[in-house]
């Protein structure tokens, strides 16, 4: 489990690239950076691309064991199916970002190096090895340094319009990283005072159900929920996701919340026994429950099109947490269902979300605002970022094919095959709360401009064939046959088995 | 139980850490933190930690010493908004009982941890001549653990070019923070003059000892950019224009000579991050040279802050 | 191995304080002492189980101190951010709290 695997050493060049990456664009600065991010990004999609396939073929986890230390002393990457699938997704939705910023965040003619790009730039590079080092890491407390990498890369992308209505916001967004960061380290300091170690693999032998693990437990999760803003610690993310710039947005709801929800797998899943995990866990499901609800509800009456996208990201978020008691339920088959649902639902969500924050981004742009309300005009401009949009939509609604309506399916049958009926009767809910503002946002575009109304700019092709592919992508997970979903159940502890 | 002076530390700890939440204003709130990291650097003397006492004394009480107080100078007034935003005696309440309850679980669980204690002081200590280092803890630093330090030190990229970033746009690419009057005379000239050769020296001292005794990159290197600090503040120095080329691969270095260290393990038939027997020590030494000087030009630009003027 | 136990008590109620500082404490400034106030007791922490697993001639487990060197660089990092970002926000607002200010985070351009 610990030593080297072949293709290990895949593992080493998906995190040491997009670091080097980032030192050098950053040492050389200006237009270099856009052409390194441009490069290191699509060699990483090579690489991430490489290393799920990899897993498949071997059917086992990837590992590679840092300096030929054995963990418990040593450190060690590792892939299972969990990490190859959110590498591979973020690898794509990373390079859809970068291809979308050539045009918004290009460095303007005449100067050598401008503010905005440069720090674009330099923290896509910055965010691809954030990510990268929280899905492969295997020890606890590098994946605290990886999170407080992505807090810095996350918050100066959020920041990067240096509007000054943002500093509060996004004041307020580190805030909250930083409280989840602390608490999260002090359960990895509990966890090493009882086990003496924070090797992930390690303590899944070790950890029982003593009041030591079970307090680091909860307060670690306590920080991870604090920063994926579950709700009730929602309140920070709708205006700091929707103050952002449309490329910085994609990332941040798309992707960044993610890697504190594969840390939360990898601490319930892994770490924790599953009595304990297993009665815990009907508690998150019910703060996703309620965030699938409230946050729903609230984007419904958002007036603002960035706003109203931003609230679908807290409601979306709480379908996460529905896996928990499912996959913990005790049910082989329904655990396996529910599993890839909720990964295909974290993945589906990360394509889906990062289309709608661009083509908002782009209609927002052509109209000069963005209120739901004066929308009309918007799809005979831009068909195409609206199309994106709206099969972005079907996808976060759950509607046959797309890749929401297999996960939210997956979660379906599970919850019914488990008994718990309740959390199908929360996913078709939510559903339907989700049809209701994806249609108040298309049925306002395909109105007829009023007659005063300037004519919108029409955006540049180039930008809205990146958002639309990103929407097509999530529907097309909806299509791929579950059997080749195979991949996700690689490495994932089986309870009361061998994993 | 613990002795006397245990017990009295802890408490002053304790009592340090009340005045700076409780006291009346922002500035006698600073200067009880500054206390406050004086007197836990003495803690972690007590607990036989005097590696962390050393980066505790430079950077948990000084460096975060010195931004907290050049914060303090230009955060004025605010009383009424503060008062107005202050939570009721209800959230007080509550926030007193949730801090309080797990203060206490976390209390509770500290006692419950097994005795003896599992740890890997042993295979830390039995495995660090491999790598031709002396001090258990740069061998943690450097070799068993080197990725979370080269991460780390990436992080120190990442949050300068976040402080950079906050600029406004004009600014982008001139000169980090306020500008200090050159003093000809007075106690800072004097203690600028005086105390930087000595720190210097001291800096790079501390730097070059970690491998063998308690000190290292992170100590010496604040120590250094301490001091390029008091030049700056006594007026004698100008923080570079951050568009400066030497800048930037000053920053890098360190990262940049770790990250090539590990390809070159790599290289060697080692593994990535792997120390080549018999080359361990001084390649370890040139890494730490280069990281010494990347942890002080990092922190250095934290405490200037972002751009403000042109260059 | 004796002295653990005031360091313990200590840690646990540096965390106590941190914690309820940062919800009670309005000023951004208070707010980013507490939050280092919350770090120094985890911090603190580490150091207690640091000290409990002294041995084979270490005075204290090298590991967790480490740990910590490299935790107290992160939470300066931090530190330095969140203290320019509210030194920002001031400059351009005169605001020194978070307080909520209004709903509506996106202002028409």
């Amino acid at each position: 489990m610990s030593g080297t695997t072949p293709g290990g050493w895949l593992l080493v060049l998906a995190l040491a690239l997009p670091v080097g990456g980032m030192l050098l664009a950053f040492a050389l600065g200006g237009r270099t950076a856009e052409r390194i991010a441009l490069g290191v990004l699509g060699l990483g999609t090579v690489l991430a691309g490489m290393i799920a396939a990899e897993v498949y073929a071997a059917g086992a986890p990837l590992a590679y064991r840092l300096g030929g230390w054995a963990p418990p002393l040593g450190l060690r990457l590792q892939a299972d199916g969990l990490a190859a699938a959110m590498l591979l997704t973020a690898a794509l939705v990373l390079l859809a970002v970068a291809l979308f910023g050539r045009a918004a965040q290009a460095t303007p003619p005449g100067v050598q190096e401008a503010r905005a790009p440069f720090t674009f730039w330099t923290f896509l590079l910055a965010l691809a090895a954030s990510l990268a080092a929280a899905f492969l890491g295997g020890d606890l407390f590098n994946l605290f340094v990886a999170l407080e990498m992505l807090t810095f890369a996350a918050l100066s992308l959020a920041c990067l319009d240096g509007r000054p209505s943002q500093f509060r916001s996004e004041l307020r967004y580190l805030f909250f990283a930083l409280i989840g960061s602390v608490l999260y380290l002090l359960g990895t300091a509990l966890l090493y005072g009882a086990h003496g170690t924070l090797d992930i693999a390690l303590l899944a032998e070790r950890a029982g159900a003593d009041l030591p693990t079970l307090l680091a437990a909860a307060l670690m999760t306590a920080g991870l929920l604090a920063k994926m803003a579950l709700f009730p610690l929602h309140l920070w993310l709708p205006p700091a996701h929707a103050g952002a710039p449309p490329a910085a947005s994609a990332l941040l709801s798309g992707l960044v919340v993610k890697a504190a929800f594969v840390l939360l797998l990898r601490l319930w899943i892994w770490v924790l026994p599953p009595v304990p995990a297993g009665a815990g866990a009907p508690l998150l499901a019910g703060l996703g429950a309620a965030a699938i609800l409230v946050g729903s509800l609230i984007a419904l009456r958002q007036e603002r099109l960035k706003l109203l996208v931003a609230y679908s990201t807290v409601a979306q978020i709480g379908y996460l947490f529905l896996m928990l008691p499912l996959v913990l339920a005790g049910d082989p088959e329904a655990a396996a269902r529910a599993w890839l649902g909720g990964i295909l639902q974290a993945a589906s969500h990360a394509f889906a979300k990062a289309a709608m924050f661009l083509s908002a981004g782009l209609v927002a742009g052509a109209l000069g605002h963005d209120r739901v309300a004066e929308l009309g005009g918007a799809g005979r401009a831009m068909p195409m970022a609206v199309i994106a949009f709206g099969l972005a939509g079907l996808s976060l609604m759950g509607i046959p094919p797309s890749g929401g309506f297999t996960a939210k399916w997956l979660l379906l049958t599970a919850a019914l095959g488990t008994g718990q009926w309740w959390w199908a009767a929360v996913i078709l809910g939510g559903g339907l709360l989700t049809g209701g503002y994806v249609y108040r946002v298309l049925a306002g575009s395909l109105t007829a401009p009023p007659a005063a109304a300037p004519r919108p700019e029409p955006p540049a092709q180039g930008p809205e064939r990146v958002a639309l592919a990103l929407a097509l992508v999530s529907v097309a997970l909806g299509l791929v046959p579950l059997a080749s979903f195979g991949l996700v159940q690689i490495g994932r502890p089986i309870l009361g088995g061998a994993p | 139980m613990g002795g006397l002076v245990d017990w009295l530390l802890a408490a002053l700890v304790l009592g340090a850490a009340a005045w700076t939440l409780a006291a009346p204003t922002g500035f006698a709130a600073v200067v009880g933190f500054v206390g406050f990291g004086l007197l836990v650097t003495l803690a972690w003397v007590r607990l036989g930690a005097v590696d962390v006492a050393l980066t505790e004394a430079a950077i948990g009480a000084g460096a975060t010493g010195v931004i907290l107080l050049m914060a303090v100078v230009r955060l004025r007034g605010g009383a009424e908004e503060v008062s107005a935003a202050t939570p009721g005696r209800a959230v007080m309440v509550a926030a007193g009982l949730l801090a309080g309850g797990v203060g206490l679980a976390l209390a509770l669980a500290v006692l419950a941890l097994p005795d003896p204690a599992p740890g890997l002081a042993a295979a830390a200590m039995a495995r660090r001549g491999e790598l031709g280092l002396g001090n258990p803890v740069a061998a943690v630093l450097m070799g068993y653990r080197g990725l979370d330090t080269l991460l780390e030190s990436v992080v120190l990229v990442f949050a300068v070019l976040a402080v950079w970033s906050m600029a406004p746009d004009r600014r982008w690419g001139g000169i980090p923070g306020p500008r200090f009057p050159r003093q000809e005379a007075g106690p800072l000239a004097l203690l600028a003059r005086l105390l930087l050769p000595i720190g210097l020296v001291i800096g790079i001292h501390v730097a070059w000892v970690g491998a063998e005794a308690p000190g290292g990159k992170f100590q010496g290197g604040t120590i250094l950019a301490a001091m390029w600090v008091l030049a700056w503040v006594a007026g004698l120095v100008q923080p570079p224009a951050i568009a400066s080329q030497a800048v930037r691969l000053a920053l890098v270095a360190g990262p940049l000579a770790f990250l090539l260290a590990g390809f070159a393990g790599m290289a060697l038939g080692e593994g990535f991050l792997a120390w080549p027997p018999g080359l361990a020590k001084p390649m370890i030494l040139l890494v730490e040279a280069a990281m010494t000087l990347s942890v002080a030009a990092a922190l250095a630009l934290l405490v200037a802050g972002p751009p403000e003027r042109a260059a | 191995m004796s002295a653990v136990l005031p360091y313990s008590i200590a840690a646990a109620a540096l965390v106590a304080l941190g914690l309820f500082g940062l919800v009670v404490q309005a000023a951004v400034l208070r707010k980013i002492l507490a939050f280092n106030l919350l770090g120094g007791g985890v911090f603190l922490l580490f150091g207690v189980v640091a000290r409990r697993g002294a041995g084979a001639g270490a005075t204290a487990d090298p590991v967790p101190q480490a740990i910590v060197i490299t935790g107290l660089v992160v939470a300066f990092a931090a530190t330095a951010l969140a203290v320019v970002l509210a030194l920002r926000m001031h400059q351009i607002t005169g605001a020194a709290t978070i307080a909520e200010a209004a709903e509506d985070g996106f202002p028409d351009k």
